[in-house]
């Protein structure tokens, strides 16, 4: 029997997304999912039931008939207390659950013998990215950031020369480039803002330079990258020397975006009240980790707070905020678990605890608390491989067949001297005049053809090949000359049908390869 | 025609042969250069024809003999497919092969060619004799099994005879052996002996070293054979005294043997362990199953959602491979280059020195099928260009653009130039499966998270695109 998806309406106040998009209702479909959608779950991401209905989901009136009707929930937020009443034995719940943090929810979850996937606890590992839902968000959120900021900051982001004067571009400064950092990155350097950016993972750096920030290291040296490619806790030296450059970077820039999480833990407190003194007034702090407390003191969650001058925005619904855009991704995150829970689309979950995947995204198994899970053996970004190494032994290899360009060793180069001498000598030595005059030839001949071929474009290297193919029938004047010589002597028949063999296929030869490079290059054109 | 005119003719006729390989630099001079190797051809078979060393009574017979062999020429030349020029080149090396054979033979039992000479001279003769057919042998064999394995009539894999260095080696010997024997005979018949058994040794050596290659080799082996033809004109012009073979030649076997080095450190290969055959066969295999091994998974795309990404890109470099040739995808790829360009995105395309079966094998294709060869760049003027491209298109191509060639120094291609599509924002590769390539080596690129893979064959799965640029 197949089963049947069902997307309520999000019931947390303000919460503007849902858990799934008419784009992705058809290939649930092809999963073998039926589709139940309560009516205006779509609203706040501007999905109208009518595009729910013509993607071929059945829209129903209300939050009782969608709960009843369907055997597998998609949500966003976690279940209220509300919809845990209507939630029914056995269904099963894939939504954001954050267990760490709502340990009776779990209970009561398992109390009611359901099966919950939790989004939040999808394993870091590559296999996993595409259902990572966290990371989708924390793009939006990195994004959304940048605008909150523009926003409430009074200048442009991009340096300007206007007709009324100079405008200095932002500074913007970024703690943390994780998905969101990265994300809040990239789009603050695409409004035209001078970019920085920190992270206690040096491997990053790279990462920030490609979307066009500027690393600012700490100066202290420790590692800082944790399992599953995640931040960690660092040593007190370190958080001294990082505070150090914080404050020192406050006083410069005009914009500050912390995204800085530790999973598990409470949001290490990196700005503290004294910095945001020492910013300028008009300045914006966007605190990404409001909701697990603020990296900076004076974050109020959920609200934008001025403390001498500085704003500082807490939101903590960032994605919500962009909620068609949220949505959208985050349907094709739980269309990605699907596939990977229903390989047999027959429309029907198969909770595999022997997947890494799905063993560690399922945090209740009919009934039994499963969380957490064993930590996943393989990270993202195998820690301590060390990089360096490959490029010494890439530029030694490519001394192999020195290259053009690369003079040839010393040693190599009087080896062949030696040995084109020692040739040279012996032909001198026992040839016959003769001969010297068409090895004089042969030789010289070799060296013009060594310096027209080095201008050949290596795009006519075909066209090359089948004309220096065609020019190599010459070898038709040997049979020529075979065929019919004057002076008649004894000579065998045999030469003279040997030579005539050669003449015809030569002949096919010449003329095939002048022909077909003729045609070759009739066809290369501008 | 005096002894005189002709030999000016052949200056004539060589200084001809060199503008037409000069004439190659461009594309725009190059069909002059093409036209100036018909013309020096021309003038030197009309000197030899009609000059002293051919009387009256040979003339019908050379003119049945080009009539002949001119209209089988030049039907092939027409019929030819662009994908098949591999085979067509590799066949016409093993027509030269042949011929130098056929004109060492007749030499040797022409008694008047040696008449005359003191025994230096003679001695000198026989040995260009010798080399002239050994070299003409190996043309002959190695080309035949070339052209079986580029039209898929031969299995690609390598064929490792247990001990084959040392075949190899006792093969040279005996070919010594002979030599120093064919030398000796003091009449025709007893040399012809010695003559015989080379002939089939080399023979059998031309097959052995091609067999022992694999399909990616093979862009070394055809211009390795092209530079052999040459070899063999130029023995057979020692052997007759001839200057204008000689120089021909000598120009032939020298532009081969610098497109086979040109190949050769494409692939950041020593060009003896190219012949020596066997990539990969077992030294390699266990290297690359280390902790190298790439993780993580691979995301397949539809054609549809292929065009969706095309369609967004403001930027696509397009790298084709061999897999483009065998599906014949050429024509559908620049109807899909013209519709992005109508639609004003910036199309080019990235081409690997070694891309295809034959050097410069991609570029033919793609200019049969009307691509302007202005946006056909090659590696190093595009690779620099990937990270500002917004989608990097690979068809049918998998060792060319292995990023552990960069990364991993134990990978058996480590230092091997590449194509770094996966510095563009997003890749997709286009294959027929997940299967390795040639070199036998696992891609990594396959599981990068900014790569996407569309299975299936080249042609259909770009017809598909198109029809959804189209829709």
């Amino acid at each position: 029997m197949a089963q049947v998806i069902g997307v309520p309406k999000e019931t947390f106040s303000g919460e503007k997304r849902v858990a799934t998009v008419p784009e992705v209702v058809p290939k649930l479909a092809k999963l073998g999912f039926g589709v139940i959608v309560q009516s205006g779950a779509g609203e706040g991401a501007s999905i109208s039931d009518e595009a729910f209905a013509d993607a071929g989901a059945k829209v129903v009136a209300d939050a009782a008939a969608l709960w009843s009707g369907a055997d597998i929930i998609f949500k966003v937020r976690a279940p209220s207390r509300e919809e845990m009443q209507s939630m029914r034995e056995g269904q099963i719940l894939v939504s954001f659950i954050w267990p760490a943090q709502n340990p009776e929810l779990l209970q009561s979850l398992a109390a009611r013998k359901a099966t919950v996937l939790a989004m939040d606890s999808v394993p870091r590992i590559s296999r996993a990215q595409k259902l990572d839902a966290l990371s989708s968000m924390a793009n939006i959120g990195g994004y959304r950031a940048v605008i909150e900021a523009a926003h409430e900051f009074g200048r442009f982001f991009t340096g300007q020369i206007t007709a009324a004067g100079k405008v200095p571009p932002a500074k913007v400064f970024v703690i943390g480039a994780g998905v969101a950092g990265l994300a809040a990155i990239g789009a603050a350097s695409g409004l035209g803002a001078i970019v920085r950016a920190n992270d206690t993972r040096p491997e990053v750096a790279d990462q920030i330079r490609s979307l066009g920030g500027e690393y600012v290291p700490v100066d202290y040296v420790e590692e800082g990258t944790g399992v599953g490619g995640y931040a960690k806790v660092m040593s007190e030296g370190f958080q001294k020397a990082q505070r150090e450059t914080f404050a020192k970077q406050a006083k410069e820039v005009d914009i500050i975006i912390t995204t800085a999480l530790i999973p598990g833990k409470p949001a290490p407190k990196l700005i503290t009240a004294e910095m945001v003194r020492s910013m300028k007034p008009g300045s914006v702090i966007v605190d990404m980790a409001a909701e697990q407390g603020g990296n900076c003191e004076l974050t109020e969650p959920g609200k934008v707070v001025v403390k001498n001058g500085v704003i500082i925005i807490g939101y903590t619904d960032l994605p919500s905020r962009l909620a068609t855009q949220s949505s959208t991704l985050y349907a094709t995150n739980l269309f990605r678990l699907s596939e990977e829970l229903c390989k047999a689309k027959d429309g029907v979950y198969n909770v595999n605890m022997e997947d890494e995947v799905i063993r560690g995204t399922t945090v209740v198994k009919e009934g039994a608390v499963t969380w957490p899970a064993p930590a996943p053996k393989l990270s993202a970004a195998p820690p301590a491989k060390a990089p360096a190494k490959a490029m010494p032994a890439a530029s030694e290899k490519k001394g192999h067949g020195h290259g053009a360009g690369e003079p040839m060793a010393a040693k190599s180069l009087a080896i062949m001297f030696a040995a084109a001498a020692i040739v040279f000598v012996s032909i001198g030595l026992y040839a016959p005049p003769a001969f010297l005059g068409h090895f004089t030839v042969f030789v010289l001949a070799c060296f013009v053809g060594y310096m027209v071929v080095w201008n050949v474009t290596p795009a006519l290297h075909t066209p090359l090949m089948s004309v220096t193919n065609a020019i190599s029938s010459i070898i038709i004047i040997g049979a020529l000359v075979q065929v019919a010589p004057p002076g008649e002597g004894a000579r065998p028949e045999i030469i003279h049908w040997l030579a005539v063999a050669g003449i015809g296929l030569t002949a096919i030869n010449m003329f095939g390869g002048f022909a077909v490079t003729q045609r070759m290059l009739s066809m290369f054109r501008k | 025609m005096s002894a005189s005119l002709a030999a000016v003719s052949y200056i004539a006729a060589t200084i001809l042969f060199i503008l037409s390989l000069g004439g190659l630099s461009n594309p725009e001079s190059s069909r002059r250069g093409n036209l100036y190797g018909m013309i020096g051809m021309a003038i030197a078979v009309a000197a030899t024809v009609f000059g002293p060393r051919v009387t009256p009574a040979g003339i019908p017979w050379v003119a049945g003999a080009l009539v002949v062999g001119g209209a089988i020429g030049l039907y092939l030349a027409r019929t030819v497919k662009m994908t098949q020029m591999p085979e067509l080149v590799a066949f016409m090396h093993s027509l030269v092969g042949l011929v130098a054979m056929l004109v060492g033979y007749a030499s040797y039992i022409d008694p008047t060619a040696s008449a005359g000479m003191s025994p230096a001279e003679a001695t000198i003769h026989h040995v260009e004799i010798y080399i002239g057919v050994l070299i003409g042998a190996v043309t002959l064999s190695g080309s035949v099994i070339a052209f079986g394995k580029l039209s898929g009539r031969i299995g690609g894999k390598p064929l490792l005879l247990p001990a084959r260095h040392w075949l190899n080696l006792a093969g040279l010997i005996a070919v010594f052996w002979f030599g120093y024997q064919f030398l000796r005979a003091p009449t025709l018949e007893e040399g012809m002996t010695p003559l015989i058994a080379m002939s089939v040794i080399a023979l059998l050596f031309g097959v052995h070293m091609v067999m022992a290659i694999g399909g990616a080799d093979m862009p070394v082996v055809v211009s390795m054979l092209n530079s052999y033809s040459g070899w063999a004109a130029a023995a057979t012009g020692f052997m007759l005294s001839n200057d204008l073979l000689i120089v021909t030649g000598a120009l032939v076997g020298s532009s081969g043997a610098i497109l086979s080095y040109i190949m050769c450190r494409a692939m950041n290969r020593n060009f003896l362990s190219v012949i020596a055959g066997g990539f990969g066969g077992e030294s390699a295999k266990p290297a690359s199953k280390g902790d190298g091994q790439p993780a993580g998974e691979v995301i397949s795309v539809s054609a549809q959602e292929t065009a969706d990404l095309l369609k967004e890109a403001k930027s696509v470099i397009i790298v084709p491979g061999y897999g483009m040739a065998v599906a014949q995808a050429q024509h559908t790829v620049f109807e899909i280059t013209k519709r992005l360009r109508d639609m004003g995105k910036t199309v080019r395309f990235g081409i690997h020195p070694v891309a295809g079966r034959m050097p410069g094998h991609m570029n033919v294709l793609l200019a049969e099928a009307k691509v302007p060869y202005d946006i056909v760049m090659e590696m190093d003027e595009i690779n620099g260009d990937f990270p500002d491209t917004d989608v990097a298109m690979v068809i049918g191509a998998n060792d060319i653009v292995n990023p552990s060639a960069q990364e991993d120094p134990t990978s058996p291609i480590a230092g091997m130039p590449v194509l770094e599509v996966w510095k563009a924002h997003n890749s997709i590769v286009m294959k027929r499966s997940m299967a390795s390539g040639y070199a036998g080596v696992d891609n990594p690129l396959f599981y990068k998270e900014n790569n996407r893979m569309l299975f299936g064959d080249a042609k259909k799965m770009l017809d598909e695109v198109l029809a959804a640029l189209k829709g």
